[in-house]
C-alpha cells in the first residue's frame, strides 16, 4: 500500500505539471459553457460527463505534446526551466506516450459522443500541436493566430454538441476566444520578453515593438468584447447578465488603453490576469444561462 | 505602502460578487436611466474591486483612480434621482456631467487646493443625496424602512471617498496605512448596505 502511494505521488509529480491545470480548466470551462449556451439540460449526465472527460483528455493531451516538443526551449527560458521535462525528472519518451494516449482517448471518446463534435476537437488538437507548436511557433510571431484558433475550438465544440450543428453563435464565441488570446499571450510575451529572446522564439514585442504589441492587445480586447457581446445576444443572455458583461468588458478595455497610455510591468501583468478573469466570467455567464 | 493581505482580498472578492449580483439581478424593472446609472456605479465598484485584488493597493496610486471613483457616488445618486425624482433628472444629469468633468480637469491642471475643493464639493453633494434621499423617501412612506440602508451605504461611500480624496491630495485625514487597512471592509459594508437597501425597497 505504501509502495503504491509513493508511486502515485511520484507519477503526480512527473505528469501533473505537464497538463498546465489552470489553462486546461479554463478551456474546459469554455467547452462546458458552449454546451450550456445551447440551453442543454445539465442533468443530461452521460453527455455532460462525456463532454467533460473528452475535452479534459484531449486538451491535456495537446498540452503535454506541446511541452514535449518545446522541451528544448523550455530548458533555456528561466520561467519554464523548472518544468519536469526541462529538469529531466520526466523522460521525453514518457511524456510523448502520455500525451499521445491522452489525445487518442480524448479524441476517440469525442468522436463516439458525436462525430462533428469529435472532428472539431481533433481540429483543435491538430492546429495546436502541429500547426502552432511544431510548424509556426519558432518561425513567426503570427503563430499565435493559430494558437487562438485552436483555443476557440473547445467552446465551438461544446456548442456543436449542444445544438447538433455549427451556427453563427458558436463561431462568434470561438472568435471571442481567438481575439482574447492576444490579450492573454501578448501580455505574457511582454512580461517574459527576455526569456523568449533567449530561446529565439519570435514574439510581437521582439518582431515589432512593445508599443505596437500594446496597440494590438487594445484592439484585440475591443474585438473580443464585441464578439462576446454579439454571442451573448445570440445565446439569449438575460439583460442583467448582459449589463454585467458590458461592465466587465469596459474594465478590460480601460485596462488595455491604460497599458497603452502609461505602460508598466504592473499594468501589463494586471491586464494579463484581468483578461483571464474576464474570460472565466464571460464563460460562467454563458454557462449559467443554460440553467 | 501597506501590502494587500489575504483577508483584504476575501473582503474585496465579496464586494465584487455583491456588486455583480446587484447588476445582474437587483435592477430589474427599472427604467433605462436609473438602470444604467446604477450599473455604472456598481460596475465601477466591481472593476475597482477586481483591480485592487489583482494589482494590490499600489493600484490606487494613479490619478485616474480619483477621477473614476468619483463616478460611484455621482452615478448612484443619479440613479436615485432619476428613479424617485424624475422631474429633476435633467438638472442633475447636468450636475453629474459638470462635476465629473471638473474633477477630471482639475486633477491634471489645477493646483492641489482647487482640485481638492472641486472633488470635495462634487463628492459631498452626491454623498448627501445618497445618504438623505432614501431616509426622506422612507419617512414619507414612498418606500419601505429598509431602504434607509441605501442611505447608510451613501454615508459609508462618502466617508471612504473623502478619506481617499484627501489621501490623494496629500492631506490624509488618517494615516495612509490605516485608511488602506479599513478600505476593503468599508467597501464591503457599503456594498452590502446598498444591496440590502435595494432588496427591501
Amino acid at each position: 500500500m505504501k509502495k503504491l502511494k509513493s508511486k502515485l505521488i511520484s507519477a503526480k509529480r512527473k505528469y501533473y505539471p505537464l497538463i498546465k491545470s489552470l489553462q486546461t480548466v479554463l478551456l474546459l470551462i469554455t467547452g462546458l459553457s458552449g454546451y450550456m449556451s445551447a440551453r442543454c439540460p445539465v442533468h443530461n449526465i452521460p453527455t455532460v460527463l462525456g463532454l467533460t472527460a473528452s475535452l479534459l483528455l484531449s486538451i491535456s493531451g495537446s498540452t503535454v505534446l506541446n511541452m514535449w516538443y518545446d522541451r528544448d526551449i523550455d530548458a533555456i527560458m528561466p520561467r519554464t526551466s523548472k518544468r519536469p521535462l526541462s529538469t529531466g525528472e520526466t523522460k521525453p519518451n514518457e511524456a510523448l506516450i502520455f500525451g499521445l494516449v491522452l489525445s487518442v482517448i480524448g479524441v476517440a471518446w469525442a468522436l463516439i459522443l458525436d462525430p462533428l463534435y469529435g472532428m472539431i476537437i481533433f481540429a483543435g488538437l491538430f492546429f495546436d500541436v502541429v500547426v502552432y507548436t511544431i510548424w509556426l511557433k519558432r518561425r513567426t510571431a503570427w503563430s499565435i493566430v493559430w494558437g487562438g484558433i485552436s483555443g476557440g475550438m473547445p467552446v465551438l465544440a461544446g456548442r456543436v454538441l449542444g445544438t447538433g450543428h455549427i451556427d453563427w453563435v458558436g463561431i462568434t464565441l470561438a472568435l471571442g476566444v481567438l481575439f482574447w488570446i492576444p490579450t492573454h499571450i501578448l501580455t505574457f510575451s511582454i512580461r517574459y520578453h527576455d526569456d523568449y529572446n533567449k530561446a529565439k522564439v519570435p514574439t510581437f514585442p521582439s518582431t515589432y515593438s512593445f508599443q505596437t504589441t500594446r496597440l494590438i492587445i487594445a484592439v484585440s480586447s475591443v474585438l473580443a468584447t464585441l464578439a462576446f457581446g454579439a454571442a451573448s445576444y445570440g445565446v439569449g443572455l438575460t439583460w442583467g447578465f448582459m449589463r454585467l458583461l458590458v461592465v466587465l468588458s469596459a474594465g478590460l478595455f480601460i485596462l488595455a488603453v491604460q497599458s497603452l497610455r502609461s505602460p508598466s510591468e504592473r499594468i501589463t501583468f494586471g491586464l494579463f490576469k484581468y483578461a483571464s478573469l474576464y474570460m472565466l466570467s464571460a464563460m460562467l455567464l454563458m454557462f449559467l444561462t443554460g440553467f | 505602502m501597506r501590502k494587500i493581505s489575504v483577508l483584504d482580498r476575501i473582503l474585496l472578492l465579496a464586494t465584487v460578487l455583491m456588486a455583480a449580483y446587484q447588476i445582474s439581478y437587483g435592477l430589474n424593472g427599472l427604467n433605462f436611466l436609473p438602470t444604467w446609472s446604477y450599473t455604472i456605479g456598481f460596475g465601477v465598484l466591481l472593476v475597482a474591486g477586481l483591480l485592487l485584488i489583482i494589482l494590490g493597493f499600489e493600484g490606487l496610486e494613479s490619478q485616474i483612480v480619483v477621477i473614476v471613483s468619483t463616478l460611484i457616488p455621482l452615478t448612484i445618486s443619479l440613479g436615485l434621482i432619476t428613479e424617485h425624482l424624475p422631474q429633476f433628472s435633467t438638472i442633475y444629469i447636468l450636475f453629474v456631467f459638470l462635476g465629473f468633468t471638473s474633477v477630471a480637469v482639475t486633477r491634471y491642471t489645477a493646483e492641489g487646493k482647487t482640485a481638492t475643493i472641486v472633488l470635495a464639493v462634487t463628492h459631498g453633494i452626491a454623498g448627501i443625496l445618497i445618504t438623505f434621499l432614501p431616509v426622506v423617501l422612507s419617512i414619507r412612506g414612498y418606500v419601505s424602512p429598509g431602504y434607509i440602508l441605501v442611505g447608510v451605504g451613501g454615508a459609508l461611500i462618502g466617508l471612504g471617498g473623502l478619506l481617499l480624496a484627501f489621501l490623494k491630495a496629500g492631506r490624509p485625514i488618517l494615516p495612509r496605512d490605516t485608511i488602506l487597512s479599513v478600505l476593503p471592509g468599508l467597501l464591503l459594508l457599503m456594498t452590502a448596505s446598498y444591496l440590502a437597501g435595494f432588496m427591501y425597497k
